[in-house]
């Protein structure tokens, strides 16, 4: 699937983020080939959720560039020089890009399938019955068929990240991103998210990971990558990254990670 | 634009006084309207708390039938109203005395929601160190939802200085009266009405400003007043 | 009692009088109800867009109409603008007046219950490739409502009693037929008990639609919780 010679799916350059006098991503450069899988570790505040955040555009990077399949997001390219691109322009870029929040942020008012759906038909403008079909399926496909017409508050944490990943999924989208997706769920609920998420790996689907499940990173990533003090401090396949990193940073954190 | 400048240059001398002495009035009106409100609401809060059913029922009447009277409606009545009784007011003691009965019926709601924000284990606290119920709401409770209280108290202290605008009305001596004379006096409705809402503003502003800081304070959390 | 004897033979009288007139107030209310959503609304939504210039005007106009009274306001709109030729019905005044100074209350109110929704209820529908006003109608709007609901409400009938006040302008409300009431018959205690008793009658006929409104909200779907564990 990911042979050597495929051009990268997402690329991201130099990239720089500042939060006032704050530095939280000190230039980092990144390259997602079709249908790898990537997670990214780190201790918190090294910036690996504002690296998610800049990539969809819902922060405006500083500085530096993200490309999916060579064209620029977020930005246009007058000749002379970047310019920053309106919201329609943006939103449409967006849909090529899934992305599962930590908090699910499901839509309170609107049902499971309410909350797949909405996307498809207000921005893909597919007929209802079709979106509520396609929802549907993609509910089963994450076991919740049955939860279809309950709404957020009636679902556990799993569930809601569950219908979350569902309502991602709805979009098409090429590039899956994921924002510690079971660091709000309780112990007992993780593994019914990991799972969903393991099948999708296995499916074939582009996926950036920021997680704190290192046997998840371990086992279902293509690469990893260590990211600390907003740099990526050194990346590579998961056996070689836990087994013999490189770096002492790297090599501290996962002694701490172990311990825990 | 330039109209009005010259229409103020010729007038401002003239009128200004005259509104800056009847805002001294208003804010009279006002401040005896709120202390009349702060002592009635509150009895008519403990009131309604109280466990004495014929106490309860009668505050929550009161402050029902009040919140359903427009305050000009109030005013009316005790000022032509009760003359019909030989109960003769003048204009602004039934103005101070029909907004302070009015305002009552909130500043009631204001202490009652206050009063219930504290939580139930400040009055067991008290009870287990020997003290009854009314001392443990005197010493305990109320110090604590006073400070609760006071930016909806700031706030309804803003909207009654504007409502006696309302007394004006009923020819109470104030600051619209006095606009509304110099306006027929002057045939310059829209200069002196502007300056009225200016001086109106000068007063209010101060008070929202410090209550608006005083709540950002409170919703960050405990602070110290 | 010769009071209440009276008062029971002039019922007749007085209400063939006041109860058209209830019917204007309830309209004059109604008209400014519908602007005062119209402008809050608009104002609240100008604030979410964070252009500095116009962040800058709406919260001028907020403040300046909160901070005079409603009086001043209606007096500036039917005797101020006489002198620039600008002459509106009694009516008019009252509609405009009542209506622009509640755009300024609501506006706050809607402003708050925008600002109540989590911020990740915006970014989960932008990843999903909606603009940020498609966003404001499919997601925020839908659950800011609910928030609002209760103080719009309570603004309703504030502003029903609020409607007293335009009889100082003469528009042919309750309070104004009950004035001229009581210039033709002298009975003031009469009429102003029995206004008083019709204003609080519509008072609580608003507030018991608006309990059942609240309650109908309320039981429908979920509460306005954003999607947090």
């Amino acid at each position: 699937m990911n042979g050597e010679t495929a051009e990268p799916l997402l690329r991201v350059v130099d990239l720089y983020k500042n939060f006032g006098a704050t530095e939280v991503l000190k230039g980092v450069d990144l390259e997602v080939k079709p249908g790898e899988t990537i997670t990214i570790i780190g201790p918190s505040g090294s910036g690996k959720t504002t690296l998610l955040r800049c990539i969809n555009y819902l922060e405006r990077p500083t500085s530096g560039h993200v490309f999916i399949e060579d064209r620029l997001v977020g930005e246009a390219w007058d000749g002379k020089s970047y310019r920053h691109i309106g919201d329609r322009e943006l939103a449409k870029e967006r849909t090529e890009m899934g992305m599962v929040f930590q908090r699910f942020n499901l839509w309170p008012h609107l049902t499971a399938l309410g909350n797949v759906t909405l996307g498809p038909i207000r921005v893909l403008k597919k007929p209802a019955a079709e979106a509520r079909a396609e929802g549907q399926a993609l509910l089963e496909k994450v076991g919740l068929g049955h939860k279809a017409h309950e709404y957020p508050e009636r679902l556990s944490g799993g569930q809601q990240q569950r219908v979350a990943i569902a309502r991602a999924l709805a979009m098409q989208p090429k590039l899956l991103l994921f924002d510690e997706p079971t660091s709000a769920l309780d112990p007992e609920l993780i593994g019914e998210v990991l799972n969903v998420m393991r099948a999708l790996a296995l499916e074939g689907r582009t996926m950036l990971v920021v997680t704190h499940e290192m046997r998840f990173a371990q086992d279902v990533a293509d690469r990893v990558i260590f990211m600390d003090h907003g740099v990526i401090v050194e990346e590579g396949p998961p056996a070689q990254l836990f087994a013999n990193p490189t770096h002492n940073r790297t090599r501290e954190f996962l002694r701490q990670v172990v311990e825990r | 634009m330039s109209e009005m400048l010259a229409v103020y240059q010729k007038h401002l001398g003239e009128w200004l006084p005259q509104l800056i002495d009847a805002a001294g009035n208003t804010l009279r009106m006002t401040a005896l309207a709120f202390v009349l409100a702060f002592v009635v609401g509150l009895l008519l809060a403990l009131a309604k708390l109280s466990p004495i059913a014929p106490l309860r029922l009668f505050a929550s009447g009161y402050i029902e039938v009040m919140r359903g009277i427009p305050s000009l409606a109030i005013l009316f009545l005790i000022y032509f109203g009760l003359a019909d009784f030989g109960l003769v007011f003048d204009a602004f003691p039934a103005a101070v005395i029909g907004f302070g009965l009015n305002g009552a019926a909130y500043m009631a709601e204001i202490f009652r929601a206050g009063i219930l924000s504290i939580h139930s284990g400040q009055t067991e606290a008290a009870l287990t160190v020997g003290m009854t119920p009314l001392a443990a709401m005197r010493w305990v409770v109320l110090p604590q939802a006073l400070r609760v209280v006071l930016p909806p108290l700031a706030n309804f202290g803003i909207a009654l200085l504007k409502d006696t605008s309302v007394a004006s009305i009923i020819s109470a001596p104030e600051l619209m009266l006095r606009a509304r004379d110099l306006a027929s006096s002057s045939f310059r409705p829209m200069e002196v009405f502007l300056l009225a809402a200016a001086i109106y503003l000068v007063m209010s502003l101060p008070v929202s400003f410090l209550t608006r800081r005083l709540e950002a304070r409170f919703s960050r959390g405990q602070a110290h007043v | 009692m010769l009071f209440w004897e009276r008062f029971v033979d002039n019922l007749p009288y007085f209400l063939e009088v006041l109860i058209p007139a209830a019917g204007m107030t309830v309209r004059i209310a109604a008209g400014a109800f519908v602007l005062a959503i119209v402008v809050g609304l608009v104002l609240a939504l100008l604030q979410t867009i964070r252009i500095g210039l116009v962040t800058l005007v709406v919260r001028s106009y907020i403040e300046l109409i909160r901070g005079t009274p409603v009086l001043a306001q209606l007096f500036i709109l039917y005797f101020g603008l006489t002198e620039v030729g600008i002459r509106f019905t009694p009516i008019q005044a009252a509609i405009l007046g009542l209506g622009l100074n509640g755009g300024a209350y609501l506006a706050e109110v809607f402003r708050a219950g925008i600002e109540s929704i989590h911020a990740g209820q915006m970014e989960a529908a932008l990843t999903v490739g909606m603009t940020p006003l498609t966003a404001m109608r499919y997601v925020i709007l839908p659950q800011a409502l609910r928030v609002v609901v209760p103080p719009t409400t309570n603004y309703s009938i504030a502003l029903l009693k609020d409607t007293a006040i335009v009889s100082a302008v003469a528009a042919p409300e309750i309070m104004f037929k009950a004035r001229n009431l009581v210039m033709e018959t002298y009975l003031s205690a009469q009429i102003y008990l029995l206004v008083a008793i019709m204003y609080l009658v519509m008072s609580l006929i608003l507030a018991f639609i608006s309990r059942r409104l609240e309650r109908r909200l309320g039981e429908s779907g979920t509460t306005g919780q954003a999607g947090a564990a």
